[in-house]
This record gives C-alpha cells, structure tokens and sequence, in this order.
C-alpha cells in the first residue's frame, strides 16, 4: 500500500523546502532500520515457513534432511501434546489479563488525583516490570518452594497444610499466574493511568456537576472514554502472553506433567529436549498465524504512525 | 473509592484534601508492599549466611549479613566475563537501536514517501514476533554457515527485537517537535543530517532516554535467545544465572546474589525516570 505521492504545487500554501528536503533522504533514514529488521526478524521467520516444511532433527544435517511438505502441519493438527499446551496457553492469559485488568484499572484509579507520594507510589508499582523474567522466575520459585518456601510458611498461621506448590499439576498452573499477575499488573497500570491523565477534567467535572457519584463517574464517563486504549492494552498483553517462557522455565520446565507449558516454551521444549526441529519450527508458524491474528486487530484499532507525518 | 460521599454541586475544587483520607493511603501501602517485598526478599537472601537462607523460618530484617555469597559467585570462574558480555551485548544493541531507530523513526514523521504505510504497518506487526519463534530458525541459519560471533548475532538480533518499539516511540516523541525549527536550520543552509544530529538530537533527549531504558531492559534482560546462542566464554548474566539451578539442591544465596546484580541497572533507570517512563510507555498508545 504505497503512501499517496504529493503532487507538486497542490498545496500552493506550502513553503518550498518543505517538499525538497526529503526527495531522496527518506530512504537513507530508513534503509539501516529496515535493513536491520529483515536481517533479524523477516528473515527468521520466513526462515521457520521453510524449516517446518523438512523433518529435521538436531545433530544431522538440514541438507540431508528429508522433505515432508505439510505433513507437520496435518500432524500437529491432532497432535494431543500441541494442543494441551495452546489450551494451558489461553488459560493462562484468561486468568493472568482478567486479573491484571482488574487491578491495574483499580490502582490506576487509586493513583489518579495528585495526592502526596503519588510519583513515589508510581514509581514502587512499576518496578516488578523493569525487573528480568528470569529473576522473577527465581525469586517465585524460592518463595514457593515447598520446605524453604516463605508463602507455606505464612499459609501456616491460617491453618493451611504446606503444599507441594510446583509439584501438582493444579497448583503448578496457580503459581505461575500469580508471578505472572505479580509482574504483569504494573503494565496496565502505567498505560491506564497515563490515559486516565490524558483525558479533558471539563468533561469529568461536567459530570459531578450533573451529579454523577464516584462509580457513575468511572464507569460511565472515564473508562468508556479510554476505551480503545483499555483494548489496546489487552491485546499487547494478549500476545506477551505467547511470548512467555522464561518465568515458567525456571521455576516448572513447564511441568508438572505439561500443566504449565506454555505454547512458546513447548515450541523451545521440542526442538531442544525432544529434537524435532522441524516440527517444532511448525508448531512456530502456527503462533505466527495466531499472532498476527490480533496484531492485525491491534492494527485495525489504530496504529498512530498511519497517514500522520507532519507533512 | 473515597468520594463515594462527596456532594453533588458543590463549588469545591476538585482535588480535596478530604480525598485523601487514611483508607486510601492504608491501600497503597499494602499494595506497595505487594510489589516490593519479593524484592526485598531476594536482595537480603543474596546477604544472608546458608544457614538463614536454609531455615524454615522467614527472616526480614534480623540476621547476620555477610558478602560470601557475592565473594562466591566473583570467585567462580567466569562470573566477571559474564557480567562483560551482558554489559557489552546491551549497550552496543542499545545504541544500535537508538541510531538506527531515530533515523528511521524521524522520517517516518516527517516525510511522506512511497512505502511510508506498508513500513509502518509493517514495523507494528513485526514487533509482536515472539523470541520462541526465532530460536530454531536463527540456531538453523548459525549452524548452517557455521558463523561463529555469538556477540554479533545477538546485537543485531535484540537490535531487530527492539527496533519496532523505539521507532513507535520516538515517531510519538518527533511529532511533538515543531517542524518550524527544522525550516529555519534549512533556510540557514544545514543539510538533513546536520538537521537530524545538530538541531534535533538535543531536543530529542528525554525521548531517547525513554527508548534507552526500554531498550537496555530488553536485551539485557533476554534469555531464551542468549542461552542457546551463547557458549561457555559468551554467556550473558541470566543465562550463567539459570545454570545455578540444578536438580540436585539449589544454591540460593548465591543465585539471590546473581539475580540482584542482574536486577541493579534496571532498578536504578526505573527510580531515576519513572515519570518519563510512564510518558514513554504510552506515548503511542495513549495518541493512537
């Protein structure tokens, strides 16, 4: 979809140089991004298309490996192990993003007014963002572990039987979504409240004039008026989710049994532990094709680089 | 939650000291206590002697610190090593991208060209591939032409991660700009070059600090990509990190230690910008 070429002398109000100054340019300020982007994201994943096309194991040479057209494709179709992990996948995100939803939206709104401490309280709450998923992935398993653990020991004073917390399928699957929410919540907090900031007070104040109390007023006028950037924000935490494997890496491998094996880490598992590559590199399409599913939607809610140069 | 009582009319401002009450402020501090304690947890556990780290019973505040753990993991063969290809790896991917990205972010702001909306599009859709996806192919195309630069195949691959992002965010930042100031250096006679590094560059400082931190955070928090890309010389901090964790009894002291050290830069950035932090992030998504 190439960009509309100006034609000259359309806009007589325009001053010259506007119009000179990127003729050629343009294509020399973008061609090292775009260089760079080809070499490190396009070609890989044009790259995983054709891998998952050979059955190709580690060790043995990808030229000698044996070309099996769609057949990973038919396979993983019905392959049980494939889709307990899409399914403990889209569990996960319903239970992480619902709850991260929730709260973030609840702390933005706590933090909203100007009151004393706000910028120290901001500041405390994004922190579990900036720190790596590996260490977060550490620091949970330490707390959940099941001698040493701190949360068995406090579950003690209330009369609850330490627990086996990433021994058991069940309870597995519980622990990564409350590192998950741990992490995560700070991400909607900090996208909601910017937004929550951005919005005009004559319309809020309107609002209490006409009457509106406290809950009428959030949920009647401020989060309809931030809505789109709510769904933005679900969406981008929405595909975060198909990109998480390391918190579950450390702190399960992904087991018990599959319970916490996240599409991406069972991508990861299948071709390093079990050494099917190009199976494996299959099942990576099918994630492109279910993430480029919502950045397509993503995209259809309004990418602000679209049509909006400054000339 | 406080203002559920306020008066309806009232020609009270609309900030009251009255909002403020202590239910309010009760409610962070437990929340801030949420975010802080595990790392709280993880920075005393790195100073704690075995014997704490060990005991059944939680210790806050009250033990004996002591460096051995930090003095363990320095003394371990290598720890400094990779403790240098982290910084190396981030730093040289950061500027990469900042580079790179402003180049193109400013272009994409300022220019209408053919192909300006497909690479926009483009650059919003790429920045949602996950890491996943790019292990096997990258670890095919290594192994194949048998390249042998772990550290350059990892800058140009967290360059490649990062560039949709900064891109996104620096667009937002170079649209605040007044084009007039770009007008009046052209007239003087600067080149666009001279334009992008002499006028520009200053006034873009706080943008490129927010796309730093993002970028900085990214690569030198990765994992999956480094741990199947590195070897036993070129290992990054989180990797060394995760081979600590062994089936057959974990060292936590020292992995407490290593995750702190990996937690420190990171850490600082956030206390030093947070506010900028909170504009960076939403500085697409909120115009969008």
């Amino acid at each position: 979809m190439p960009a509309s070429v100006q034609s000259a002398g359309a806009e007589p109000a325009q001053p010259a140089p506007r119009r000179r100054r990127f003729v050629l340019t343009p294509y020399f300020f973008v061609a090292p991004a775009v260089a760079i982007m080809a070499l490190g994201l396009v070609y890989p994943v044009l790259q995983a298309f054709y891998l998952a096309l050979y059955d190709w194991k580690v060790g043995t040479s990808l030229a000698n490996a044996p070309f099996v057209g769609l057949a990973h494709f038919q396979r993983l179709l019905s392959d049980p192990d494939v889709m307990e992990s899409l399914w403990v996948t889209l569990r996960f995100g319903f239970w992480t993003i619902s709850l991260e939803m929730v709260l973030g939206i609840g702390l933005a709104l706590l933090l909203e007014r100007p009151i004393r401490g706000a910028s120290f309280f901001r500041t405390v709450f994004i922190l579990p963002l900036m720190i790596s998923p590996v260490v977060v992935g550490l620091i949970w398993r330490y707390l959940f572990d099941a001698r040493i653990g701190w949360i068995n020991y406090y579950l003690g004073f209330i009369g609850i039987e330490p627990q086996v917390w990433l021994g058991d399928p069940q309870l597995a699957f519980f622990a990564i979504v409350v590192t998950d929410i741990w992490q995560w919540t700070p991400f909607i907090f900090i996208i909601v409240i910017a937004g929550l900031q951005a919005l005009p007070s004559e319309v809020i104040e309107a609002s209490r004039i006409d009457g509106a109390n406290w809950w009428q007023q959030v949920f009647l006028v401020k989060l309809p008026m931030i809505s789109s950037i709510l769904v933005i924000a679900l969406l981008m935490r929405l595909i975060d989710v198909f990109r998480a494997l390391e918190v579950m890496y450390i702190m399960t491998g992904g087991g018990p049994g599959r319970s916490t094996e996240l599409l991406s880490l069972h991508i990861y598992n299948r071709a390093f532990a079990t050494q099917q590559l190009g199976y494996a590199s299959a099942i990576a399409v099918l994630l492109i094709l279910v993430v480029s599913a919502f950045s397509l939607l993503i995209l259809r809610l309004g990418n602000p680089m679209r049509g909006k140069s400054n000339i | 939650m406080t203002q559920t009582s306020s008066p309806a009319g009232a020609a009270t401002p609309v900030y009251r000291r009255r909002n403020n009450g202590i239910f309010h402020y009760v409610v962070l501090i437990v929340l801030s206590l949420i975010c802080l304690a595990p790392i709280w947890i993880m920075i005393s556990t790195s100073f704690k002697p075995d014997v704490a780290v060990q005991s059944s019973t939680p210790m806050w505040f009250f033990f004996v610190p002591t460096l051995d753990n930090y003095v363990n993991i320095f003394g371990r063969g290598n720890f400094d090593r990779y403790l240098g290809n982290s910084l190396i790896i981030a730093l040289s991917s950061t500027l990469l991208t900042l580079l790179a990205g402003g180049l193109c972010a400013y272009a994409l702001a300022r220019a209408q060209f053919r192909g300006r909306s497909f690479l926009a599009n483009g650059t919003l859709l790429i920045r949602m591939v996950p890491p996943a996806v790019l292990a096997i192919p990258v670890f095919a195309i290594v192994t194949g032409f048998a390249i042998d630069a772990d550290f350059v195949v990892l800058i140009l691959l967290y360059t490649a991660l990062n560039l949709p992002f900064a891109i996104w965010l620096l667009f937002g930042f170079y649209q605040q700009i007044p084009v007039e100031l770009e007008e009046a250096a052209i007239v003087d006679g600067a080149s666009p070059l001279q334009v992008f590094f002499q006028v520009l560059m200053p006034l873009m400082k706080s943008g490129y600090a927010v796309a730093a931190i993002f970028t900085f955070r990214i690569a030198w928090n990765e994992f999956i990509l480094a741990l199947l890309l590195t070897g036993r010389q070129s290992r990054t901090l989180p990797v060394a990190t995760s081979t600590f964790i062994t089936d057959t009894g974990v060292e936590w002291g020292r992995i407490m230690a290593m995750g702190t050290l990996i937690a420190i830069p990171p850490l600082l950035f956030t206390f030093f910008a947070a506010r900028q932090i909170i504009a960076g992030m939403t500085a697409g998504a909120v115009k969008g």
